[in-house]
């Protein structure tokens, strides 16, 4: 007599226990296996690609702010060059290392809280959650004493910024990225021979090579596949090519490496921080241009490598003080795209965890 | 021979752990012990300059939200504007601080204080005298580097958590 | 009456058990049942303190320190609160299984205490078979889990009580084989014989056993790095959805009681329960089981989850073969020496155990677990 099995179907729905937004899947599973799975999202769509269309070009970085609001440094960077890329603006020298320490320090803390997450998915009860976020709020002090608040800061302008560094931020910033260090290693004892942990995440949610390359996948989730790409060695933008630092890859596509990806990353982001911290020259922090300032008549992409991937802007301009049309090319919406080849045929359990190791924020997929 | 998985990893995450039952608390009692703001805080509140403001807008054409409204009426005898209502809806205000930079008079502050919460949502719309400088809503030092010399030091939590090296 | 006091007079009234029943018999009987169950429920609000506490620690906070000074009353105040809540009984729920199931859960948890001594001769009832008794009992549990996930008709908590069951089945049987190296070197499965007979602690002659048995216990009674029953990110939220009110607080004292429990044998079986130089007996075995307890609180902080198969394979493929060669070397012990065991087999009985974990180390695998599924459409 053979054993006949129905499959059901499980809605994960827009109300998740675990920490990665409003996100919907209609998974069928045949027992505890995943046989099919279908994501549903839209759920925190706010139009912001239209919303574009309606202010001005300095009156839209506080909504870039929240497109993926854990990194909001970068999506301020990505949009301000782009808007420098379409006018021909400038930047000064200090400005520039000034951009380039803002952006290694939002990546670290993005990654913590990737990492934290994903241990908070393993179940480690938030203990490395916390510990991660400790260091976070740190990043957050330094971010809040430059623009004044701590996580949507609205804080570049196009042409540099309007406020200066007080004196205190470098010795603190020194001192921050020694602890890093520390702090890093300190996580390391703690989780990364952790048998448990291993046995959780290795060999589990392979994405192929090829697949990682045709969907278009980019970021951490591609590099621990073992595409060795990462736009600030590929496409320099900003000052990167004067900093000396690695690009970590993985080899075999599972969680266990995009979450070693995700730790070595940070640890080269402590070693360009290192050089940058050196070397900030004196001077203005802003090119001068006016608060409604007309771009010409034009079409710019511009794009940088975030802590989620690559995001790119995408502005037309029709010589008026507002963009014709932005596109925002979302790194997590994308690399959301192989989540069915990721899970089919493992459990419930891994769905979760192979889930958080894609480190999606559903600002950036909605927008 | 190789050995792994004998459980190392466990003991020293375990090791870890238990060496933060010896670490002071990073936490703070929130209503009994507050710490000090950034010196740029970009607060709950939008504070406005009646002398110095001469209604010229470029607050309200600055911000996102458009959440300044101004009516003025022109003032024969100075040939200036007078500023008859100033009318902030901070409940559409996002607290980016695009009014303070765009002012052209220095007339706009953003609010050092965070514990703004109100009962009534038709408290949050405010209008004139209730926007002034007072002590009860000191101002921050956005934009306005002597008036963030006056201001308390932040706390740094980096300077509090003392990691040993 | 002082502490060392009533000890003394229960120990004279338990002794004068066997020679003059009925009369003294009950009321020895019903004194001691009464300071059982608030022994047990005192103990548990304790334990909930500790844990959040603990956990506050551990985790770089302050745990609850608002209610009560430091926060003591604050296992009360949830007390109070779980009893307000309303009772909601789902309507095609099975109403007499719903009901009943806390409190199967519950009574074999306060039964196991009957025969944990609490000093020289402090027992309700020295009964000649006491592991047995503990071992049988502890396992009713599990029926009042399958009997809520039935009476719940939910699909996903009766998935849990269905994977719940196989692994308290999965792990009774190395939690046994370790016991019985325990009662191999005692002579006798009676609890009180058992203490008495530790004249060194038994987790230095046993180090192999006591690992396996705390390792099989904390999988028995649900607890991290095994709570994939009750976890909170994951999907079914485990066989205790359905219930709210009293009968969850029933649920949540039993997931403490349990652990309790578990403590409490440990001290008994392996540190050699209430014996101790110079502090009352029953506050040396208070303060064995809170030292247990906190060692299950920092394990739980630390560790993540495993996953159901990962679960069932450390059972079957690790603690058995363990539980089964320490079973073997104990014997063989006991038989060379069998009027007690010198102390410099200590040293061997650890090198023994170090050699046994890193050889069964060597079949650990990682990866497996993927089903090939062909396509649907």
């Amino acid at each position: 007599m053979t054993l006949k099995t129905e499959p059901f179907v499980l809605n994960i729905g827009p109300v998740h226990p675990s920490t990665h937004g409003v996100f919907r899947m209609r998974a069928t599973l045949d027992g505890e296996v995943i046989i099919d799975l279908e994501p549903v999202f839209g759920y925190l769509h706010r139009g912001i690609e239209k919303l574009a269309e309606e202010r001005t070009f300095t009156g839209f970085i506080p909504l870039t702010d929240r497109l993926d609001y854990m990194a909001s440094m970068s999506n301020n960077l990505g949009y301000v060059l782009a808007v420098e890329k379409l006018a021909g603006i400038k930047v000064p020298e200090r400005a520039e290392y000034m951009r380039v320490i803002l952006a290694e320090f939002q990546r670290i803390a993005s990654h913590l809280v990737a990492v934290g997450a994903f241990f908070n998915d393993c179940g480690a009860f938030f203990t490395p959650f916390i510990y991660m976020f400790r260091e976070r709020e740190k990043i957050y002090d330094l971010f809040e004493m430059l623009s004044g608040q701590r996580v949507l800061y609205n804080y570049m302008r196009v042409g540099g910024f309007n406020q200066d560094m007080p004196d205190e931020f470098l010795p603190a910033a020194r001192t921050l990225v020694n602890q890093i260090r520390h702090r890093l290693d300190e996580y390391d004892t703690l989780l990364l021979e952790n048998e448990i942990a291993i046995a959780r995440s290795k060999g589990v949610g392979i994405l192929p090579k090829e697949l990682a390359i045709s969907v278009g996948a980019s970021g951490p989730v591609l590099r621990a596949s073992g595409v060795k790409w990462d736009l600030r060695k590929a496409d320099p933008y900003s000052i990167y090519d004067r900093f000396e630092f690695d690009v970590p890859t993985g080899t075999a596509g599972d969680c266990y490496d995009r979450w070693r990806v995700r730790v070595a990353e940070m640890r080269q982001s402590v070693r360009i921080l290192d050089q940058a911290l050196k070397q900030v020259p004196g001077g203005p922090v802003k090119t001068y241009v006016p608060q409604f300032f007309h771009p010409p008549v034009g079409e710019a992409y511009a794009h940088i490598e975030a802590p989620k991937g690559e995001l790119g802007f995408y502005l037309v301009s029709d010589g008026s003080i507002a963009p014709y049309r932005c596109h925002i090319r979302a790194p997590s919406f994308i690399n959301l795209t192989a989540l069915k080849e990721m899970v089919v045929g493992w459990k419930m359990q891994d769905l979760i965890i192979i889930f958080g190791s894609i480190d999606i924020t559903m600002g950036e997929v909605d927008r | 021979m190789k050995l792994e998985n004998y459980g190392k990893g466990i003991a020293k995450g375990l090791t870890v752990t238990f060496r933060h039952l010896f670490r002071h608390p990073i936490t703070t009692q929130y209503p009994e012990q507050r710490l000090t703001t950034s010196r740029r805080t970009r607060g709950n509140e939008l504070i406005w300059d009646e002398i110095k403001c001469t209604g010229c807008a470029t607050c309200a054409k600055a911000c996102p939200q458009g959440a300044i409204q101004i009516v003025t009426s022109v003032n024969a005898v100075d040939n200036k504007y007078n500023v008859e209502t100033y009318k902030v809806d901070t409940g559409y205000c996002i607290q980016c601080g695009l009014c303070v930079e765009a002012c052209p008079y220095h007339a706009v502050y953003m609010g050092y204080s965070y514990e703004r919460a109100k009962y009534r949502r038709g408290e949050l719309v405010q209008t004139n005298e209730m926007l002034l400088r007072s002590d009860k809503r000191p101002a921050s030092g956005y934009m306005y580097p002597e008036m963030a010399a006056e201001l308390p030091e932040q706390t740094l939590l980096v300077y509090r958590d003392k990691v040993k090296e | 009456m002082t502490a060392p006091a009533l000890s003394r007079q229960l120990s004279a009234v338990s002794f004068e058990l066997s020679s003059d029943w009925p009369g003294n018999f009950w009321l020895h009987w019903i004194i001691f049942s009464v300071i059982l169950i608030v022994f047990v429920l005192v103990m548990v609000l304790a334990f909930v303190y500790i844990e959040r506490r603990g956990a506050g620690r551990i985790q770089a906070r302050i745990g609850p320190n608002r209610v009560g000074p430091f926060g003591v009353l604050q296992p009360i105040a949830d007390a109070v609160k779980v009893m307000l809540k309303e009772d909601i009984v789902p309507f095609t729920a099975d109403k007499i299984v719903h009901f009943l199931a806390p409190i199967v859960s519950f009574a074999p948890l306060v039964m196991i205490f009957a025969v944990v001594p609490f000093g020289n001769g402090v027992l309700l009832v020295d009964l000649n078979t006491g592991i047995l008794y503990v071992v049988a009992i502890a396992s009713l549990t599990s029926v009042g889990v399958l009997m809520a996930g039935w009476g719940s008709s939910n699909k996903y908590s009766l998935l849990g009580a269905m994977r719940d069951v196989a692994s308290v089945v999965s792990y009774e049987i190395p939690m046994v084989l370790s016991v019985l190296g325990v009662v191999m070197m005692a002579g006798s499965l009676s609890l009180a014989q058992i203490v008495q007979s530790q004249n060194i602690p038994f987790i230095f002659f046993q180090p192999l056993g006591s690992l396996v048995f705390f390792i099989a216990g904390c999988a028995e009674i649900n607890r991290s790095p095994f709570d994939l029953l009750e976890a909170d990110s994951e999907l079914t939220a485990g066989f205790h959805t359905e219930y709210s009110g009293m009968k969850f607080a029933l649920f949540y004292l039993v997931e403490y009681g349990e652990a309790l429990a578990l403590s409490a044998v440990i001290s008994t079986l392996f540190l050699s329960g209430w014996r101790g130089p110079i502090l009352p007996p029953w506050l040396w075995l208070v303060g064995k089981i809170v030292v247990i307890f906190f060692v299950m609180v920092w394990t739980r902080m630390t560790l993540p989850r495993a996953r159901i198969d990962q679960l069932m394979a450390v059972a079957w493929k690790f603690l058995f073969p363990l539980a089964i060669l320490n079973f073997l070397i104990t014997g063989v012990e006991v038989l060379a020496w069998p009027n007690g065991l010198p102390w410099p087999l200590i040293f061997v009985n650890f090198a023994i155990a170090g050699l046994l974990i890193l050889a069964f180390s060597r079949r650990y695998k990682v990866g497996w677990g993927r089903v090939e599924v062909r396509e649907l459409r």
